[in-house]
């Protein structure tokens, strides 16, 4: 690990302003910034540590929603019984993700700005877009099974591994950002992530020294809550396919849709025209279909992941069928 | 180089370390509690496990100082020959162990889980997220599925932890 300056901040803005020098990052839980670190693929020269910052509780918002500091770790995220009972998705979501230990370091912010585990991006040795511009993708042609189907681009195939800002993605909450001398801007998580292009080093859109405050949540959205995640072990394990899904029924009917999907591309994917399709129509395996290919019209197999095509599409109609079903 | 105050087992110990420091090499390498194990060093194993504040972590994952005044617990401060913690005891009935190595951080990572099962946390296989939880097989392995047992001691933790968790309620 190479050396850093390690400044410990008490305050947001303090924090926001102790970060605007080069070269400095924020630090919260750490998981994955530190595993990072041991390998030199992040070099910060600075850290700033931003645990005693506040910002660690889920509180009220007026429109009936809620706000989730950014300090706010995963395990209580997903153990808060409003999140529980109103937004099951995403304790659902939360809790299929890493493990026990780690989810008790792991915060809402830091969760967010995790990033790819693409086997190339983790080795120094090998030519990598996302951690050095311009030197090559490895993954193209090379071993790709957990790599994107879908939005991916000459320079970077690599996906967007969390499990949490899926189902946020589903249910359409937003991230407050502090930047420089206390602007506030709002981006809904479904844009927070961007897509490889040629400028696949970066993650998303945050600008350097921006601090996530909170992540909004709105009003509960009613209906079945579903988070099916796929992957080659039953726990610990990051997702080859996953699918957010919030649905409500009424006589027979789809009155409302709204699904996110992970394991497929360099962020959460959120297709409106998919929502759009179910909304108002009686469910129906010709349905599902349709559904599956409208999400996976320019979807793209690289080798190793073509088998992500079709299971992307079994799992959309399963997910569908189970949030359409009767209720066991 | 940073002095750090930390609260180990209950007692205050200062350490002045490099900033790179983990937790975890704070602990072995310059406390001499060499019961937390060092195995993939990336928060993979579980071997490092310890609790901060009553909550187990991977102690690898963490800079020491990071947890200035924090309350930290090792598998040193839960018991001792003589005097064993009820899971270190079901840990020797049960046999819970081959090569040892993975032991200390099972019992850290036990310890703590027993109380987020007391808390009423849900895991990702209960079947209800607002219900009673419960200490099924299928829980257990959930829940430690962040520690790994390379000798596959698997069935002899379970049932060292369940018989340790019915002892205790």
């Amino acid at each position: 690990m190479r050396p850093f300056d390690y400044y410990r901040s008490n305050d947001p803005a303090d924090a926001v302003e102790a970060a605007s020098e080069k070269g400095a990052l924020f630090i919260a839980g750490g998981t994955n910034l530190l595993d990072l670190m041991k390998l030199d693929l992040m070099t910060p020269n600075r850290l700033i540590d931003i645990n005693r910052i506040g910002l660690d509780e889920i509180t009220p918002s007026d429109d009936g929603g809620l706000f989730i500091g950014t300090l706010v770790t995963n395990s209580d995220c997903a153990a808060d019984m409003r999140i529980r009972q109103d937004y099951e998705v995403l304790s659902r979501a939360i809790l299929a993700g890493a493990s026990g230990q780690l989810r008790n370091k792991a915060t809402t912010g830091g969760n967010l700005c995790q990033r790819t585990r693409c086997y190339y991006f983790y080795d120094p040795d090998m030519p990598c877009n996302k951690r050095k511009p311009g030197s090559g993708c490895s993954a193209v042609g090379g071993a790709n099974r957990i790599h994107a189907i879908l939005g991916a681009s000459d320079e970077c195939i690599a996906t967007y591994p969390g499990d949490m800002a899926v189902a946020m993605a589903a249910l359409d909450a937003q991230v407050v950002i502090e930047g420089q001398g206390g602007d506030i801007r709002t981006v809904p998580v479904r844009d927070f992530h961007r897509l490889p292009g040629d400028q696949p080093d970066k993650d998303n859109i945050l600008r350097p020294g921006e601090l996530i405050t909170h992540v909004t949540l709105p009003p509960p959205a009613r209906g079945r809550h579903i988070y099916r995640k796929v992957r080659d072990r039953a726990s610990y394990a990051f997702a080859l396919v996953s699918i957010a899904a919030v649905v409500e029924m009424d006589a027979g009917k789809i009155a409302s849709a709204s699904l996110a999907f992970g394991g497929l591309a360099h962020k959460p994917w959120h297709d409106p025209e998919i929502d759009d399709l179910l909304i108002g129509e009686a469910p129906s395996d010709a349905l599902f279909d349709k559904a599956a290919d409208i999400l996976l019209a320019d979807a793209n197999g690289q080798g190793g992941n073509d088998f992500k095509i079709p299971l992307a599409r079994r799992t959309l109609k399963a997910v569908l069928r189970e949030a359409t079903g009767e209720r066991s | 180089m940073k002095d750090t105050t930390l609260r180990i087992n209950g007692e205050e110990r200062k350490l002045s370390a490099d900033t790179r420091t983990t937790l975890l090499d704070a602990l072995r390498n310059h406390l001499g509690l060499t019961g937390s194990k060092k195995g993939c060093d990336h928060g993979q194993c579980g071997a490092c496990t310890v609790m901060v504040n009553g909550r187990r972590i991977n102690s690898c994952l963490t800079l020491a100082c990071m947890h200035d005044g924090d309350e930290i617990t090792t598998v040193e401060g839960l018991g001792e020959p003589g005097d064993l913690s009820p899971l270190q005891a079901a840990f020797v009935k049960h046999d819970g162990f081959q090569c040892g190595y993975c032991t200390s951080g099972q019992i850290c990572s036990a310890t703590a889980m027993l109380e987020e099962i007391k808390d009423n946390w849900p895991s990702n296989v209960s079947g209800s997220l607002t219900g009673e939880a419960k200490l099924t097989l299928k829980e257990i392995s959930e829940r430690m599925s962040g520690n790994l047992c390379r000798c596959a001691a698997y069935p002899n933790i379970v049932d060292a932890i369940r018989e340790a968790a019915e002892a205790s309620s």
